[in-house]
């Protein structure tokens, strides 16, 4: 088990999926506009909370991904704002089709929340746990892509989500997240977070791996080298300016996201990097295979996603910075 | 409350010259694009006017008028009928229709509502237009509005899976405001339906499902327009199939239950043939 030495901990709230469903319950008294649906998850994913409150504006579509996406379309197109929810791998898998071609080829203002992504949700195995969902959601043209921190992170961002008028997905988590910020922090879709002010390297992470980042962070500055985390809690739209920023003043990045390296966060911030100002770059991320049962922390670990690899990453794309820049 | 039919005292004849004008229009434009699929756009032909000269409430000069009628063509590849019917009734120009398939033309290969807005819904992928109508038909019901929407598909698209999940939520949820309507050619690209992956019993299918099913031939006026009538008007809690028996390539003696005409343009003496022969054609 990778280990690092730092003291530093953050205290543990709950989990974004919770998050999800008290902000869904308080849209639904803002805005009569707002329906939700889910496919038999509803307890899971905590849409279940709009549910208590709002049965009337509820829909439970059954084990039917496919048809629940479809109708999320047809809602959208009569004057709703739909929120359809399942397990991330459920919801982006077998609604894809629907994603695509009722939702974003058509325009639809139809929103989507994947519960249960990445591979923290533990015991369940590989067959529950979403590991491309970022990826499949950035490749539906026109869709704002958001996987938040922790609950203020997630609170906030589904009152954006029902501001942005246009087709978005949002991931969220089954395990407690730590706590990042409190309810004074502003969140704006593709306007990243920015923790610290170093200048060695810079972290840029999403969802849960952004507890890891500010973890690794203060590893780090034991060792003298001081990190920069950016909260990249919207993965497309890309915070360019950020990362352009970020990349000009540290010169080396570090991504790191709890999804295949293929197709998510790193991807996206990698062009934004080229294109603007390249730096060498390391990726932390789940590397091309599927886990396993374990507990979360468990799988964390073994998959390379805690702290102490953020931490090795750094140090690695550390010493790959050219010497005089 | 308002209501607008287009053409409430229409009469069967003047339907019949329309749905002429609109299987010339189709095979000119297929014709004029090398490609398009006229087989299963000359079936659909008679549901599509019945639709929407007599039986929808809607009104072509006020196209977002939130108490219209919906119409969604699930099987987008039957759209050179749909655009004509648009043209016939005043939604598009009818100079349009030579821009069939061309790029930048708002009648796109398959529905898209992002080049022709006035559409209910982008189509193309089978199996996905039966959810839409759902969602708007559930739409409807929690703003207490009256309009009613209809989703065509095709036989061969009943294959799709995502059918029969939105086949047992709508009976489930009470949408007696939605219908659809199968345009049953019996043929699909690769051969008969019933050949490729049998579908029948097509009506026992959706009673079971607990719709209402009418079964009627799609192209008798006589069928047509009682069974459209009774599903806009549904009194019972159920929502209505009409399985509308159809002849794939209807009107064009070479194009009729050939499966070849799927999915091919007819070159231009074969337009004119075809032409020759609907102008000459008795109705």
């Amino acid at each position: 088990m990778a280990t690092i030495t730092t003291t530093f901990q953050l205290k543990m709230g709950m989990a974004t999926r919770e998050a999800y469903g008290q902000a869904l319950a308080e849209l639904g008294a803002k805005n009569p506009n707002v329906v939700a649906l889910d496919a038999d998850l509803a307890k899971s994913t905590f849409s279940a909370k709009f549910q208590e409150k709002f049965p009337d504006r509820f829909f439970t579509v059954g084990i039917a991904e496919a048809n629940m996406v479809g109708i999320a379309g047809g809602l959208a197109m009569t004057g709703k704002i739909p929120f359809a929810s399942s397990f991330a791998v459920f919801l982006m898998d077998k609604g894809y089709d629907q994603l695509r071609v009722a939702v974003a080829y058509t325009g639809a203002n139809a929103k989507f929340v994947g519960s249960h992504s990445g591979i923290s949700i533990g015991e369940d195995g590989p067959s529950q746990q979403s590991v491309e969902d970022l990826a499949l959601a950035c490749g539906l043209a026109g869709f704002v892509v958001l996987c938040p921190s922790d609950e203020f992170c997630a609170r906030a961002l589904v009152h954006r989500m029902a501001e942005h008028v246009g087709p978005v997905f949002m991931r969220t988590g089954r395990a407690k997240a730590p706590i990042i910020y409190n309810e004074n922090d502003d969140f704006q879709i593709g306007q990243a977070k920015i923790h610290g002010k170093g200048s060695d390297v810079a972290i840029i992470a999403t969802g849960f791996e952004v507890g890891y980042a500010l973890q690794a962070q203060a590893q780090l500055e034991q060792e003298g080298i001081h990190a920069r985390v950016l909260d990249m809690h919207t993965i497309k739209p890309i915070d360019e300016e950020a990362i352009e920023i970020a990349a000009t003043e540290c010169g080396a990045i570090v991504c790191a996201e709890e999804h295949l390296l293929d197709g998510g966060l790193g991807s996206q911030v990698a062009r934004a990097v080229g294109k603007t100002r390249p730096v060498p770059m390391e990726f932390v991320g789940i590397q091309n295979t599927y886990a396993e049962s374990g507990t979360p922390e468990q799988l964390m670990d073994k998959y390379g996603l805690t702290a102490p690899y953020i931490v090795q990453a750094v140090r690695k794309v550390f010493r790959r910075k050219p010497a005089v820049r | 409350m308002t209501t607008t039919t287009v053409s409430p005292s229409i009469s069967i004849e003047q339907m019949k010259e329309i749905a002429r004008n609109m299987r010339i229009d189709i095979i000119k434009m297929i014709g004029a694009a090398g490609s398009g699929h006229p087989g299963g756009s000359l079936s659909e032909v008679e549901l599509m006017v019945a639709l929407y000269f007599k039986v929808m409430r809607h009104d072509p000069k006020r196209p977002k008028w939130d108490g219209r009628d919906r119409f969604i063509l699930s099987k987008g590849h039957g759209c050179a009928t749909l655009y004509s019917v648009l043209a016939e009734t005043g939604y598009i120009d009818h100079a349009l229709l030579p821009t069939f398939r061309k790029l930048g033309s708002p009648l796109q290969g398959h529905p898209d509502k992002r080049f022709l807005p006035i559409l209910e819904a982008s189509t193309g992928s089978l199996g996905q237009g039966l959810s839409i109508g759902i969602g708007i038909a559930l739409a409807g019901k929690l703003n207490k509005a009256d309009f009613h929407t209809f989703v065509m598909t095709g036989d061969g698209e009943i294959q799709e899976g995502q059918n029969w999940e939105a086949a047992m939520f709508a009976p489930y949820h009470k949408l007696n405001n939605l219908t659809l309507i199968i345009d049953n050619n019996k043929q699909q690209l690769d051969d008969f339906t019933a050949k490729i992956l049998d579908i029948n019993p097509l009506g026992d299918k959706f009673r079971a499902f607990n719709w209402n099913v009418i079964e009627i031939d799609g192209h008798d006026y006589n069928q047509i327009i009682p069974a459209l009538e009774q599903a806009r008007n549904n009194s019972t809690d159920h929502p209505t199939c009409i399985v509308a028996n159809t002849i794939k390539g209807k009107g064009v003696s070479f194009m009729e239950r050939q499966v070849k005409w799927h999915g091919v343009a007819p070159k231009p003496d074969e337009v004119a043939a075809a032409v020759k022969e609907l102008e000459a054609a008795k109705i």
